[in-house]
This record gives C-alpha cells, sequence and structure tokens, in this order.
C-alpha cells in the first residue's frame, strides 16, 4: 500500500529486533529509511529531507531506547521532537500594533491558495478578540474576485473596501488606509491577486504596495497539498516580498502537509494559522506537535500514547486491586466485564489499543481482520440488556432469561448463548490460571489494560 | 484590469519553458555530472525525478525499469540514459486522437477538482476554444457554493461570447444541471461545460452530490459523449493521487487538465497518476488568458522537459 502508516512500516521492519540500551547505526538507519520515505510522500522538499534526516540520525545514534519501547519507536519519538523543533515550538500568535494603530496585513500567494476565503475567515477572527476589521480587495485581475470578497465580508459583518478593477492596487491599498483611519478601523486586510512567484511584473506590484504603505504583516497563503515546488515558491515570494507568516489552507483534506516543514526550513516564518474547511469559521490555530504527527502518518498515534499513559495513572488502585482478587478467584463478572470496556474505550478503542501496544510486533492491518470491533458492541450491548442482578450472578442466566436479553440487544438468541459460553470459559480459564493474573511486575502500557475475554 | 497581453505564441513558449529550465538544471547535471552509471547517478536521478513531483514509489518503479535497460541495453554512460528516460516517459503518457473525440461530436463536458485549482478559468478557456471551432456552446454554472463564482464565470461567458445557465448563490447544483441539459437540448447545442465546485475528496457529502449530477445528465442525455475532466494543479504534491482516486470512484474521470504549468512546478505528479490509474492528461493551462490552454502533447511535453534548446 502507498501510503501505509509510518508505524505500521516500522513495527514491520523490527518484527524481529529486541535490541535493548542504545540505539545503535544500524537501528538508526534502517528506521530513518522508511522516515524519509515516508516524509518523501507526505511532500516534504526532497533537499530538505536529505539535511533533516542528516540531523536526525546525529541526535539518535547512541540514545537510550526507553523501557517498553522498540528501537523503531524510540526512533519515532526523536523523529517526531525534531519535526516539532523546526515546526516551531510553540503556537505564535499574530501580534497588532498596540492601542488603537492600525495594524495592516497583507496576504499574498499562488492563484487557488485560497487568500479570499482566508481574508474573510481572518476578518471574523480579528471580530471576536474586539477589533475592527476592514478588508480590501486588491485582486483587479480575477473575474469576480471583488465581488466574491464583498459577499463573504458581509457574511461576516465586515466591511469591504474597493475601488473597482480599473485602479492600481498600490492606489487602492494607500486610499483604504485613510478610509480605515477616518472610520475607526484598526486593521486593514489586504486581499491581493494570485501569482506566480516568478511573475517579474506582478511580484512588483506587491514590493510597490509595501514601499507606499506600512504593511505590518506580510503572509502567505499556501495550499497544503502543494509539492516539491513549496520551496520554490516560499522562498521566491520571501526574498522578493519578505514574508512574516504562513497560513496552511486546505488543512481540511487529506494531504499530509509536508509543504509546512518545507516552508518553515527555507524561511523560518511561523505558521500562524490552517484552514480547516470552507466555512467562514473554519481557521484555526496552528499547533506543530500536530502538523509533525500528521506529516509522519501517524495520525494521533503520539497522542493516543499519553492518553494510554495518563490512564494507567488514572486507574483506581484499589478498585484495580479488588479486581485482580477477584480475577484470581475466577470470579469474574459481566460488571467486570463491562468496567474493562469501558477503560478500554476511554484509551481510543481496541484495534488502536493493540496497535499501540510495544513489542507486539502486529500491525494494524493484521488486527483488521482479527479483531472486530462491531462483534465487541454487540457484547456490550448483551451485557447491558442485563439485569444489575444477573450481571453481578451470571448463573441466573436460564433461557427464558437470555431469550429477554437478546431481544434487548436486538441479537439472535445464538449470540447471546455463545458470548455466554465464552465467558464462561474465559472464567474457568481464569481460575485455572492464578499465576497468569498478578504477581509480575507490570509496566509501559500493559498496566491497568485487561482483555475482557 | 487586463495585464499587458503578450504574444500566445511567446506566452506559451514561455511558460515550457520555465518548465523545461528547471527540470533540466537537475537533469542535465545527471546526465552530464556522472561519468559512469552507478549508485551515486541513480541517487541524483532519483532526487530529480522526486522533485519533479513523480513520488517516492513511482519514482523507483522508474529507476527499477531504467536500471533494467541498462543491463538490456548494455548501455555504458549516463548521457545515453537521457533518450531511454524520455522514450519511457513519452510513451506512458501518450494520448491517441480518440482521446479529442468530444471535439467531433455532441458531447456534455462535466468538470470538477478540489478548490482552487482553476476550474472556472479552464471552463472559460475551453469555451473560447469550441466557440473558435464553430460549435454551438453552452455552460452550466453549478458552483453555487463559492461566493461570486457565478458571477465570475459570467465574465467568462460574456468574453467568449457563449450562454450561461446559472442560480443564485446557495441553490442546489444539481438543478442547475438539470435546467442546462433541458436547454441544451431546446437549443440543441453541440457543447455543454459544467463547471462545479471546488470540493475537497474527502468530503463524503460533496461527492455524493457530484455523483447526482453525474446520473443526473447520464439520464437526461443517455448515449451522448461524456467527458469528465479532472482540473489539477500542476503544484500540487502526492495528494494529487488520492484526489484522482476518489474522484475516479464518483464519476469515471475521462481526462486530466494540468493547470499552472506557467510556474516552477513540473506537475510529474501525472506521471504517478498515469501509472496508478492510468488516466491521461488532455490539456494543460499555462497562464490566466483565454488562450492559455493548450492541448497536452506526451512527446513534445517530454522533450520540453528534457530536451535542451
Amino acid at each position: 500500500m502507498a501510503f501505509e502508516n509510518l508505524t505500521d512500516k516500522l513495527t514491520k521492519v523490527f518484527k524481529n529486533l529486541r535490541s535493548k540500551g542504545r540505539l545503535t547505526e544500524d537501528d538508526v538507519k534502517v528506521a530513518l529509511k522508511e522516515v524519509k520515505l515516508a516524509l518523501l510522500e507526505a511532500d516534504v522538499n526532497y533537499k530538505v529531507v536529505k539535511t533533516f534526516i542528516k540531523s536526525v540520525e546525529e541526535r539518535a545514534v547512541g540514545t537510550e531506547v526507553l523501557e517498553g519501547l522498540n528501537p523503531g519507536q524510540a526512533v519515532i519519538k526523536i523523529v517526531n521532537e525534531e519535526l516539532t523543533n523546526v515546526l516551531g515550538s510553540e503556537t505564535v500568535e499574530l501580534k497588532f500594533e498596540p492601542g488603537q494603530a492600525i495594524t495592516v496585513i497583507m496576504l499574498c500567494g499562488l492563484q487557488g491558495a485560497g487568500k479570499t476565503t482566508t481574508a474573510a475567515k481572518l476578518a471574523g477572527k480579528f471580530i471576536q478578540k474586539g477589533k475592527k476589521p476592514l478588508l480590501v480587495a486588491l485582486d483587479v485581475y480575477r473575474p469576480a474576485a471583488i465581488k466574491q470578497l464583498q459577499v463573504n465580508g458581509e457574511k461576516q459583518g465586515v466591511d469591504v473596501f474597493s475601488m473597482g478593477d480599473n485602479v492600481k492596487p498600490v492606489e487602492i491599498a494607500k486610499a483604504s488606509i485613510e478610509y480605515a483611519k477616518n472610520n475607526k478601523h484598526n486593521v486593514v486586510i489586504f486581499d491581493t491577486a494570485g501569482r506566480l512567484h516568478i511573475d517579474e511584473e506582478l511580484m512588483n506590484e506587491l514590493v510597490e504596495i509595501k514601499k507606499n504603505v506600512d504593511v505590518h504583516k506580510t503572509l502567505l497563503v499556501v495550499d497544503a497539498m502543494i509539492g516539491q515546488d513549496s520551496v520554490n515558491v516560499a522562498s521566491d515570494f520571501n526574498q522578493r516580498i519578505g514574508i512574516d507568516g504562513l497560513i496552511l489552507s486546505k488543512m481540511d483534506g487529506d494531504t499530509r502537509g509536508g509543504a509546512a516543514l518545507s516552508i518553515k526550513s527555507v524561511t523560518g516564518v511561523p505558521i500562524l494559522y490552517v484552514g480547516m474547511g470552507e466555512k467562514l469559521s473554519d481557521l484555526e490555530q496552528f499547533y506543530p506537535d500536530r502538523m509533525a504527527n500528521r506529516i509522519l502518518g501517524m495520525g494521533d498515534v503520539l497522542t493516543l500514547i499519553d492518553k494510554v499513559m495518563a490512564e494507567t495513572e488514572e486507574i483506581d488502585k484499589d478498585k484495580e486491586k479488588d479486581m485482580m482478587a477477584r480475577l484470581k478467584k475466577g470470579k469474574f463478572d459481566f460488571n467486570d466485564y463491562l468496567e474493562s470496556m469501558n477503560q478500554m474505550k476511554k484509551m481510543g478503542g481496541l484495534s488502536s489499543m493493540l496497535g499501540l501496544m510495544p513489542n507486539l510486533g502486529i500491525s494494524k492491518d493484521d488486527l483488521e481482520g482479527a479483531i472486530d470491533e462491531k462483534q465487541i458492541k454487540q457484547m456490550e450491548a448483551i451485557v447491558l440488556s442485563m439485569t444489575k442482578k444477573e450481571r453481578a450472578n451470571p448463573k441466573l442466566l436460564n433461557p427464558q432469561r437470555k431469550h429477554r436479553i437478546a431481544k434487548g440487544a436486538g441479537v439472535d438468541i445464538s449470540v447471546v448463548n455463545r458470548f455466554i459460553k465464552q465467558f464462561e470459559q474465559t472464567q474457568k480459564m481464569m481460575k485455572q490460571m492464578p499465576g497468569l493474573m498478578g504477581g509480575k511486575k507490570r509496566h509501559g502500557f500493559g498496566g491497568g489494560f485487561r482483555m475482557p475475554f | 484590469m487586463e495585464k499587458e497581453k503578450t504574444g500566445f505564441f511567446a506566452k506559451l513558449k514561455n511558460g515550457l519553458n520555465k518548465t523545461r529550465i528547471n527540470l533540466l538544471d537537475g537533469l542535465d547535471s545527471v546526465f552530464h555530472g556522472f561519468s559512469e552509471i552507478d549508485d551515486d547517478f541513480y541517487e541524483e536521478l532519483e532526487e530529480v525525478l522526486v522533485m519533479a513531483d513523480i513520488g517516492v514509489m513511482t519514482t523507483g518503479e522508474i529507476i527499477e525499469e531504467i536500471k533494467t535497460l541498462v543491463k538490456v541495453e548494455h548501455i555504458k554512460k549516463p548521457e545515453d540514459c537521457r533518450e531511454y528516460l524520455i522514450d519511457l516517459l513519452a510513451k506512458r503518457l501518450t494520448v491517441d486522437s480518440e482521446g479529442y473525440s468530444f471535439e467531433n461530436e455532441k458531447s456534455i463536458i462535466f468538470v470538477i477538482g478540489v478548490n482552487g485549482v482553476g476550474k472556472t478559468t479552464t471552463i472559460g478557456k475551453l469555451a473560447y476554444n469550441f466557440k473558435k471551432d464553430n460549435k454551438k456552446v453552452l455552460i452550466a454554472a453549478a458552483d453555487t457554493f463559492r461566493a461570486a463564482a457565478t458571477e465570475q464565470l459570467e465574465v467568462w461567458a460574456e468574453r467568449v461570447g457563449v450562454t450561461m445557465i446559472g442560480s443564485k448563490e446557495g441553490t442546489d447544483p444539481a438543478s442547475v444541471i438539470y435546467d442546462a441539459l433541458q436547454s441544451a437540448k431546446a437549443k440543441d447545442m453541440d457543447i455543454l461545460l459544467c463547471d462545479t465546485a471546488g470540493r475537497l475528496h474527502n468530503k463524503k457529502n460533496l461527492m455524493e452530490e457530484l455523483k447526482k449530477m453525474n446520473r443526473i445528465i447520464d439520464k437526461e442525455f443517455p448515449g451522448i459523449h461524456r467527458e469528465n475532466f479532472l482540473v489539477l494543479d500542476a503544484s500540487t504534491g502526492q495528494n494529487a493521487l488520492n484526489q484522482a482516486k476518489e474522484f475516479k470512484e464518483a464519476c469515471d474521470i475521462t481526462g486530466i487538465i494540468l493547470t499552472k504549468m506557467d510556474g516552477t512546478a513540473k506537475g510529474g505528479i501525472a506521471i504517478a497518476i498515469w501509472q496508478e490509474l492510468k488516466i491521461p492528461v488532455k490539456f494543460i493551462g499555462v497562464g490566466e488568458g483565454i488562450e492559455d490552454l493548450q492541448k497536452f502533447d506526451s512527446k513534445s511535453f517530454v522533450k520540453a522537459i528534457f530536451e535542451e534548446s
């Protein structure tokens, strides 16, 4: 599969490796080969990838592998940290000019990047912050671009300044500042026409605007789906006009968005916002760590690792002891079953949980066939259809009760029978193997996590 | 405000030049910067191909093919690889004349793609081309979502001098398509061009909306020649492959229009898409002017990429 999850790949690579202690050069090399592919598939620029991999390699060799992680995961951890580092360690807020002074923001970018939509979204955001923004229509080339801004402005309840499409953008920009002063606007947003970074004439136009008007922030709007060319675009815009920040649009698609890393690497400017939808409210703050995960194609795996750890600590120790004792005696009832179900749900479902277990060497693909989450829901429905007494004392379940439960759970009686039989077998098994549960010190993600059957 | 016009051919050549010079830079140093075919050469070649957005997978496949060729044909020098590479890629992208049969019969052209790739502009250019061939052209403005999309298309329709059927923002786009179909029938149009709203391919309901429009066309005009064009921004990275897959799922794509080829992006993703989905590129966009749409000719395209001027 082309877009296999990086974690899956690394799991496969390290299936037979159980090296402990420090990461060897070979460990790192093998893992980073996969990371390189993942980054390239995510559209990070080739040259950026090369440099990045090199710096990770230097850092990773010799690093200690934490208890509970395999070498692949250890490398991922470092890669992820480095990625977050490059992307910006924290969320950056757009700074306004002090007091009632006007902040002038100019949006620029290629055609179709989403400048006009973003301009209106920004204006909406600023209103929420108590500002009085003014949108200025500087795209005098694309048919109906002005109209588009006007319509969007109206939806947001923001004033739109335009002078039609027969006046030079520089002149419109100058006039708009006067207008803003007279009408007590304190943020002015220039929506400029889309242009190619190699279009001399149009790039000059932006330079002219900056010469004639005090532009405080020049923001580059980039389509998150852009490929290798992102470096050319960003560095040209930065060199010619100078940019202060980046907005990534169309992040609600399924692109991995490697351009974020490329652009950050070549320009160093912070990523301020991401466009997450077509609604005018869909402009979100940028979170470097989330982006790092996305680029690596690990979805929320790292977040899940954190979650598991947090949950593990949270579990009530007494309750756990109590349950363990009951388990040893084989007194595992349906209440315990429900309890462990709930615990698992809190941690994000069974397949994602198992995918996270270290050293299991199973990939998500394997899991999907083996465990049917639907079936688990069915079992839950069956338990929930039981009375409290029945849950505590499975022996009560006679055919009549079973029929009632089947109806309640919306399943066939045979399903209920099978489930109860399975449950009884599990009970027996637990009685026979007291050594299996408890005793040994559990560590890592395994702690507090029990299989429900 | 109209930008000053440069001549059509000059512009076209310019657009291609930009594309060419960029790839050439890299490729030339590959083919001429190495004295023998070794791992370093292949690594450099990988870099150039990946940088053209061809993608790691497809690049890997291409390099494997070249390696085999090198063995079978006993190629010794890197520069001799060049011709083989051009052949390899050109062969892959060739569109036969049948791919353009819609130009000679009554056809409905349905234009789809993600946001901001240039669908509306492309429709304007297509309309101009058909009008030049004395076809009776009707445009359906079925982007009823984006603010002022209909107005934008209206400007194009006026420029070209063709009729457009549109509606208010927020109208069901399927109803616009339906109206346009009725009008095309009544007026016996040669070509119906349907513009649609940009939509990300992972939005299920929007893809369903496309299917619905597609069904209506099939139902109202059974048997008519259909073209479903996916418009792709040439600067798009690997996500374009997902786009092509998902849109193909919603309605059978008959061709790709690669826009913004006048920039520095190389549009290499088209090669990856061909490799995996066998969808041909039929047109390329090389500017914002009404004449800036060219038929995609694989040979001159690949040549323009690799050949020295």
